[in-house]
């Protein structure tokens, strides 16, 4: 056998790889210039007035969408960093966990639309909270619910297991424990988290469809949370769909900006995790 | 930070251990939640599904061709709208498997370093962008153009439903099967190499064979998330429940499980049987996609623990 | 080097197979081996010894080119297969390795069934019959002494045998591909005693074909079955000769020190 070169393997190696270029940028190259068009004709239109005005702006889109996703965030987050505690540092084990686990991929795994039906039949129908913004965060608190889990307990986890070992030597309790060593040091992870699950709230229209949005010119701001909202992914939705005369410039505007606020939340979460895994203090 | 003295003292009192017992309780009520939730769901939705049986049998629902809700007597046929599901999720996979695998691997055999940093980011920020962005882009600008090409007269159609619902999966995709991929021991590329291979005989032969479970994982996953989209499909598949012909099919509007609970349920009485064929509606769409999560689930697991 | 370091490095007799001269590997700024020139005779044993982290293992991967796969590494010197330059221009790598074969420290088979293990190579090179994979498995497994406990179950995977049989599987896998060298990288290292005395059985029978270099931190291992070893110290090669004289009556000082265990 010499060491001349075989022209099969390579060559096969190299049409390989040229397709494997090519899916690569059939990929990412429709993506970056579909968005690229949106940002271009959204752009264009989108004034001051057009994000501040009442009647014919987004102010009560984006002010509904920010009431939305702080009601949400705050029924979430104690349920959701209650279950990430108890799964990391109060379960040991056994099939009470793994049903816990189960049933947070299982709720992970439910359609958004599905949601949606069960905040009508539970939150709007029987508790008759009827459509509105406490109906909406309710849903959503449920559908955020697994990504807060997930990411609070992974931020848990990091937490070196030698800071609680130093705190129970000291004759620490759990909960003590937890309160004083383990979440002020999990609070950036979770914080993450919890802006993630902000991006996801801000930008789904099903779970709110038939809890909390619709559009209305006549009364743009909920005066408590027991009135429905205008939200902007379903205002988009309308804009797109049903609402006729609308000047399609500001229906690329809404679009843009309810991309840049989705993308941008994402952005910073994950900047902010990559800075935490830089700054680590152990 | 860590309690000492008076504060020792006080935790050793009934009062402070009966505070650590409540709020034990108290964490563990919250984790216990996710159960209770998903089977208040489930229950919620069986409530709202099952007097739908006074009227219309399972089987009538299955195998019925007409989804007639609104007419005298209504017809609730789902055939058409199981269809339209299908045909839209299958035209999905079909593009999003083959291409999200080869960037997968490209990922992460191919590309050079600095290109790594980059692609993955924007692949999990392709994820994040939400579903009614994707449809107001299918139609106002992919589907007119589409219709163009093809010349179609109507530029909603499944087809359309398939390519976007292709790109909100295939971050999933690319995402898990990248994380099996990466997952493969260096060991067996370096035994592999040592035997004379190249490069992508190593990784058709070796490492995509044993990150087998992970790639399955993700497509499974991508899989769940195209049947449960919904705002993407009602904007962009034209939203008319008839039953799709063959390869053709593709081409002219449909209407899937998911778009029609949307669509529907705004105009819907409370307690018609309307309102509950919906409801059944959702409680498949809930087993379904159950199902498809808890199998990819114990995929994921597998090859988690099985890289040996 | 000096006239004196010259005679530490004894050149054999007879056929050569592979060479070094002047060879020096770097990792960045760090220097991992240092003039390194030596010859290692056909169808020998040759063991390479030395503390752990001096470079045996470094060394070994120039043969093949296995330390291409570090960005940092850069290898200096010539390095010589049958006289050719392995660093050579037009040298195909991958058909290189298929003359120089390694076995790794611990044994990895590819989760799949021990027939297709030991299939690989031949695929590879584009053997598709059943019946002419057949023979080379079967060829394979019995060079490597593991045909008798595996014949009857050749379907099964190869993550069900033991370490032993694994890293037999792991030589098999190798022969199967035809090499003229096998390049091992302490082999029974994560073995037990009776799996390591196979091994070493093993590799006296291998050497009637095949040209073996050994790098083994275990003293008594190569005492008992190469004809050359090679001492290394930080990168560097202290002593080369037959392992009759090198255990015996080493020449340099430090070489005693080690075969004597009073550092290692």
């Amino acid at each position: 056998m010499s060491v001349l070169p075989r022209p099969s393997p390579k060559l096969a190696q190299a049409a390989a790889f040229s397709l494997l270029w090519m899916a690569a940028g059939a990929v990412i190259l429709p993506a970056a210039a579909v968005l690229g068009i949106m940002f271009y004709k959204g752009g264009r239109a989108i004034t001051w007035t057009m994000l501040t005005s009442v009647e014919e702006g987004l102010l009560p889109a984006i002010a509904g969408t920010a009431a939305l996703v702080a009601l949400t965030a705050f029924i979430s987050a104690p349920l959701g960093v209650g279950a990430a505690v108890y799964l990391s540092e109060y379960a040991r084990g056994g099939a009470l966990v793994r049903l816990i686990r189960l049933a947070i991929v299982n709720l992970a795994g439910v359609p958004s639309v599905v949601y949606g039906l069960f905040g009508l039949a539970l939150f709007v129908t029987v508790l008759q909270f009827g459509r509105c913004l406490l109906a909406g965060a309710c849903t959503m608190a449920l559908l955020v619910l697994p990504l807060v889990v997930t990411a609070s307990e992974e931020a848990l986890r990091q937490v070196p297991s030698r800071l609680r070992e130093a705190s129970y030597a000291l004759g620490a309790t759990r909960w003590q424990t937890v309160r004083r060593v383990v979440l002020p040091n999990a609070l950036p992870g979770i914080m993450t988290g919890m802006i993630l699950s902000v991006g996801r709230a801000a930008g789904e229209t099903a779970p709110i469809l038939f809890t909390a949005a619709f559009f209305s010119l006549t009364r743009p701001f909920p005066k408590s949370v027991l009135d429905p909202i205008v939200a902007l992914p379903y205002q988009l939705f309308v804009m797109a769909t049903e609402a006729p005369g609308v000047a399609e410039a500001e229906k690329w505007a809404t679009a843009a900006v309810l991309v840049v606020l989705v993308l941008g939340l994402n952005l910073v979460a994950v900047m902010f995790r990559a800075r935490l895994r830089r700054v680590r203090r152990w | 930070m860590i309690p000492a003295g008076e504060t020792e003292r006080k935790v050793r009192s009934g009062a402070g251990r009966r505070r650590e017992w409540l709020i034990g309780r108290a964490i563990q009520a919250s984790g216990a939640a996710a159960i209770v939730f998903v089977v208040l769901i489930f229950a919620f939705l069986l409530r709202d599904a099952l007097p739908l049986l006074r009227t219309t049998s399972v089987g009538e629902m299955l195998a019925g061709r007409s989804w007639l809700p609104t007419s005298e007597p209504a017809q609730f046929g789902l055939l058409p709208l199981l269809l339209g599901s299908l045909y839209v999720t299958a035209g999905a996979l079909v593009i999003a498997v083959p291409l999200g695998l080869a960037a997968a691997a490209f990922i992460s055999e191919v590309a050079p370093g600095w290109m790594q940093e980059i692609l993955k980011p924007t692949v999990e920020m392709l994820a994040t962008i939400p579903s009614v962005v994707f449809g107001f882009l299918g139609l106002m600008l992919i589907g007119p153009w589409l219709a163009e090409v093809l010349n179609l007269p109507v530029p909603l159609f499944a087809g359309l439903g398939s390519l976007m619902l292709a790109f909100m999966a295939m971050p999933t995709i690319v995402s898990v099967s990248e994380d099996a991929i990466r997952a493969v021991p260096m060991s067996l590329r370096e035994n592999s190499l040592a035997l004379g291979a190249t490069r992508w005989q190593t990784i058709r032969r070796v490492v995509v064979p044993a990150a087998r479970s992970g790639i399955i994982a993700g497509v499974l996953l991508g899989l769940g998330r195209a049947i449960g989209e919904t705002m993407t499909v009602l904007m962009v598949t034209g939203n008319a429940a008839v039953i799709p012909e063959g390869l053709e099919g593709f081409l002219r509007p449909v209407r899937t499980l998911t778009a029609t609970i949307a669509g529907e349920m705004g105009e819907t009485a409370y307690a018609t049987p309307h309102y509950h064929a919906l409801f059944m509606i959702g409680l498949m769409l809930f087993v379904i996609t159950f199902l498809v999560n808890a199998i990819a689930d114990a995929a994921i697991r597998r090859s988690a623990g099985a890289s040996r | 080097m000096s006239d004196e370091g010259k005679e530490m490095i004894e050149r054999p007799e007879g056929e050569i197979k592979l060479e070094a001269r002047h060879v020096s590997l770097h990792y960045d700024s760090f220097r991992a081996l240092t003039d390194i020139s030596v010859s290692v005779p056909a169808r020998r044993i040759t063991a390479l010894i030395g503390p752990s982290g001096c470079g045996k293992s470094s060394f070994l991967r120039c043969f093949n080119r296995m330390n291409d796969l570090i960005p940092s590494a850069r290898v200096e010197g010539e390095v010589t297969l049958d006289g050719m330059d392995v660093y050579g221009g037009e040298v195909d790598v991958p058909e290189l390795r298929k003359r120089v074969g390694m076995v790794f420290q611990s044994p990895n088979p590819f989760p799949m069934s021990i027939y297709d293990n030991a299939a690989y190579g031949p695929r590879l090179h584009g053997v598709q019959e059943r019946s002419a994979l057949d023979e080379i498995v079967e060829k394979s497994l019995r060079g490597a002494a593991l045909w008798d406990e595996v014949k009857d179950t050749l379907r099964k995977s190869a993550l069900d045998l033991s370490g032993g049989q694994q890293q037999r599987l792991s030589i098999a896998r190798v022969l199967a591909v035809e090499p003229e060298v096998l390049l091992m990288d302490e082999p029974c290292s994560a073995l037990d005693p009776t799996a390591t005395f196979k091994i070493e059985e093993l590799m006296l029978e291998l050497k009637e074909r095949y040209t073996i270099v050994i790098v083994t931190h275990n003293m008594y291992q190569a005492s008992r079955v190469s004809q050359y070893t090679g001492f290394f110290l930080l990168g560097e090669l202290i002593e080369y000769g037959s392992t009759v004289q090198l255990f015996e009556n080493p020449k340099d000082r430090r070489t005693d020190d080690y075969v004597r265990g009073r550092f290692g």
